[in-house]
């Protein structure tokens, strides 16, 4: 036998990897890395506006005068310092009453997801979420081999009525509902007040669990957002959240709020995967949470973050080509742009890239591959100015495809087979 | 003879391609295989840095890698000005080389066999009319084709265009990727990739490599996700046609100027006639790429065999 495919374990790998494949797409994320590069592509929040020189010294003295703890191993569920100051943090949303028996500290959001369909998903089984929705959940989904089915979306969020057929659709395979409520990855909108009662209402009906992901909760620009789903009802609504939009990514300490008896299982979960979540990265997030004025430095990025959408949106409305919409959104880090008919948004990538601005295709966002149609841009990490010179660029490249698919004609879109994550750059992208 | 063990080597990798990313994997490949066999190299991205780098402490050999930077000729034009030595062709040849339609009427005249094509910019579309254009293309070369972009590797932007309603769609993937496209007649056969490695003894043919994609399709994802290509070294020929093949692979490498090292991409048709399809000045080095698995069946070291073309290049420096 002459033949190699460079990988001896092909045919032992488990059913769930297939698929994972290199990508033309993440080729070109790795351009967009490089400083002569617009990204609008990533999802980084502004941490150059942190007090660096204050945290380092904060950091300083965990190790040096704490460090016998936070050094050392911990407890699975996280310290009981932390899961407080994260009562006390979830009451500013309007989360009043939880206890820290409760709370389960994560390596980020996404560690809490993975629990959480490690706790509930069987091969096969049905997660309702919104269509778009956030490429990180989706991958989990993928890794549980559960299904996604996507449901519509406005600028008033997910539409209940769109919830209510998903679930009779779904014929009892559905265990529950993924939503990103407030400020939404990848779309920027909002569940309206109303709707959040009536979404509840209809889990409730239904018994269909809640899985509620407000990263971006405290990130509003005008006005509060509206009290999470967790802050309307105790049972049935899982909520996670993190501390990477509000501190640090790179600390990678999250959090799930969930009712008693399955936080038991999760914490169990937890030390299957991990042991413990890492003892120095929940006392820099205690000790910033307890000695700095964290609430000021929110109040920091909501100005910084809401000049920036200010500007991306004034951009859009000056710069983009006739048949373009996007979102209006009052927080969070992204607005979802919506094409002029035709257009494909990863068959556009590579002019983009060549033009040197990117975004996400909105093929990242979609377990079925749909959404060519739309892009996601970030407005957290560049500059007012940055993000209009990207805006200009990314203009041109659509009228050069507008012009282009003018000539050839309408034609047929491929879909991805793989995971969305294909479709998506890195956590490193800024 | 220089001793290539005292030399200090650049290797360039990365670049505003779009195979950065194959670039910096060639590059670390590279960069671990030139270290392993005792040279002190260091690796660079083509930014702005480089050429107050390249002044301050000049490296006596670069090895320059994949992408449009460093395969079109421009960035070893550079080096030229800056006096440094590098691996592979003259920036002319390269700038040829890497223009697929040039390269292929400098094959064809030097009487190498490669399939029939036509080379339109996108322009050329929206004077003429892109279905009176694309009728003309499918009756003259006859289908199926192969539309990829003029200028641009790993398969992006390339497709197999089977029905005459495909290619539209096909044109526009492509026009993506380049303002030109390049639209061949599609042979049928066996894809096979010949490594091309002078020692200093002239040009000399390592053993042909022969890709069997799983999904029928050697696109980007079949190139570079070890496990979905099969590469059978050496390729499945009768020794006669691995002979011709190796002897059409020298004849390109040669008719194009090339030097030191370089890839040629053939099918071999059922009735054993290699027909050239392109060259890379600056072959892949990932750990799936052609030639580092050509050299393996050679029986050669990798890391010897870039110390050799290393040393070469910087021995042309001092001549």
């Amino acid at each position: 036998m002459t033949g190699t495919t460079q990988d001896d374990y092909t045919d032992r790998y488990a059913r769930r990897v297939r698929g994972m494949t290199t990508s033309e797409i993440r080729a070109l994320f790795a351009v967009a890395s490089r400083p002569e590069v617009v990204s609008l592509a990533g999802g980084s929040p502004y941490i150059a506006a942190l007090p660096l020189d204050a945290v380092g010294e904060m950091l300083g003295k965990l190790a040096a005068e704490q460090g016998t703890t936070s050094l050392q191993y911990g407890i699975g569920q996280g310290t009981i310092d932390l899961r407080e100051r994260i009562c006390e943090v979830m009451s500013l949303s309007g989360i009043d009453g939880a206890s820290p028996d409760d709370v389960v500290v994560t390596v980020g959001g996404q560690q809490a997801l993975d629990l959480i369909a490690r706790l509930f998903l069987d091969p096969g089984d049905v997660v309702l979420a919104e269509g778009p929705t956030y490429v990180g959940a989706l991958g989990v989904f993928q890794a549980a081999q559960a299904q996604v089915r996507h449901m519509a979306i406005d600028a008033d969020g997910l539409i209940p009525a769109a919830l209510e057929e998903a679930i009779v659709a779904a014929q009892g395979r559905a265990k529950f509902l993924y939503t990103i409520p407030t400020y939404q990855n990848p779309a920027g909108v909002t569940l309206s007040e109303a709707r959040r009662e009536e979404v509840l209402d209809i889990c409730e009906r239904h018994r269909l669990l809640v899985v509620e992901d407000d990263p971006y909760g405290m990130l509003s620009f005008e006005r509060d957002a509206p009290r999470p789903l967790r802050a309307r009802r105790r049972e049935g609504v899982f909520y996670v959240s993190t501390f990477s939009k509000t501190f640090a990514p790179g600390l990678r300490v999250g959090w799930v709020l969930a009712p008693h008896a399955v936080r038991e299982k999760l914490v169990m979960a937890s030390e299957a995967s991990i042991l413990c979540p890492s003892a120095f990265a929940q006392a820099a997030v205690t000790q910033y949470l307890a000695t700095m004025p964290w609430q000021e430095q929110i109040k920091v990025y909501r100005e910084i973050y809401r000049e920036r959408r200010d500007a991306l949106l004034a951009a859009l409305q000056d710069l983009m080509p006739t048949g373009t919409s996007w979102t209006n959104p009052a927080g969070g880090l992204f607005v979802w742009a919506t094409l002029p008919e035709g257009l494909d948004s990863k068959a556009m990538m590579p002019r983009a890239i060549a033009a040197r601005v990117a975004y996400v295709p909105g093929t990242g966002f979609y377990a079925d591959g749909t959404g060519g149609g739309n892009m996601r841009l970030n407005f957290s990490f560049s500059s007012p100015e940055r993000l209009r010179e990207g805006v200009r660029r990314l203009s041109g490249v659509m009228e050069q495809e507008l012009a282009l698919r003018a000539v050839f004609g309408a034609t047929p879109t491929h879909r991805r087979r793989g995971p969305a994550a294909a479709d998506a750059p890195g956590p490193d992208l800024a | 003879m220089i001793d290539s063990m005292d030399l200090q080597v650049l290797v360039l990798a990365g670049g505003l391609s779009y195979e950065r990313d194959v670039s910096l994997r060639s590059g670390r490949r590279v960069l671990d295989a030139l270290r392993t066999a005792g040279l002190t190299a260091s690796m660079r991205d083509a930014d702005a840095t480089l050429l107050p780098y390249l002044e301050a402490d000049p490296p006596d050999a670069v090895v320059a890698l994949h992408g449009a930077t460093g395969e079109d000729g421009s960035l070893r034009g550079v080096l030229d000005l800056c006096g440094v030595p590098y691996v592979g062709c003259s920036a002319r040849a390269s700038r040829l080389a890497w223009d697929k339609p040039t390269a292929k009427s400098m094959l064809r005249e030097a009487g190498i066999v490669t399939p029939d094509w036509v080379a339109l910019p996108h322009d050329r579309f929206s004077e003429l009319g892109a279905v009176a254009v694309l009728d003309r293309i499918a009756d003259r070369l006859g289908l199926p084709l192969m539309v990829k972009p003029a200028q641009g590797g790993s398969g992006l932007g390339a497709a197999v265009v089977k029905e005459a309603a495909d290619l539209p769609a096909a044109m526009v993937g492509c026009f993506a990727y380049d303002s030109t496209a390049l639209v061949e007649r599609f042979v049928p056969g066996a894809d096979v990739a010949v490594s091309i490695v002078d020692l200093g003894g002239g040009p000399e043919a390592l053993p042909a490599v022969e890709i069997v994609p799983r999904n029928g399709v050697y696109d980007y994802a079949a190139r570079y996700t070890a496990g979905l290509t099969t590469w059978h070294t050496p390729a499945r020929l009768t020794p006669e046609v691995a002979s011709s093949v190796a002897a059409a692979a020298l004849a390109a490498h040669n008719a194009l100027g090339l030097r030191d090292l370089s890839r040629v991409d053939l099918i071999v048709d059922p009735s054993g006639q290699p027909h050239v399809l392109g060259v890379n000045v600056s072959p892949g080095m990932t750990e799936t790429s052609l030639l580092p698995l050509a050299v393996q069946a050679a029986g050669l070291d990798f890391g010897k065999v870039l110390a050799g073309l290393v040393g070469q290049a910087a021995a042309r420096a001092s001549l």
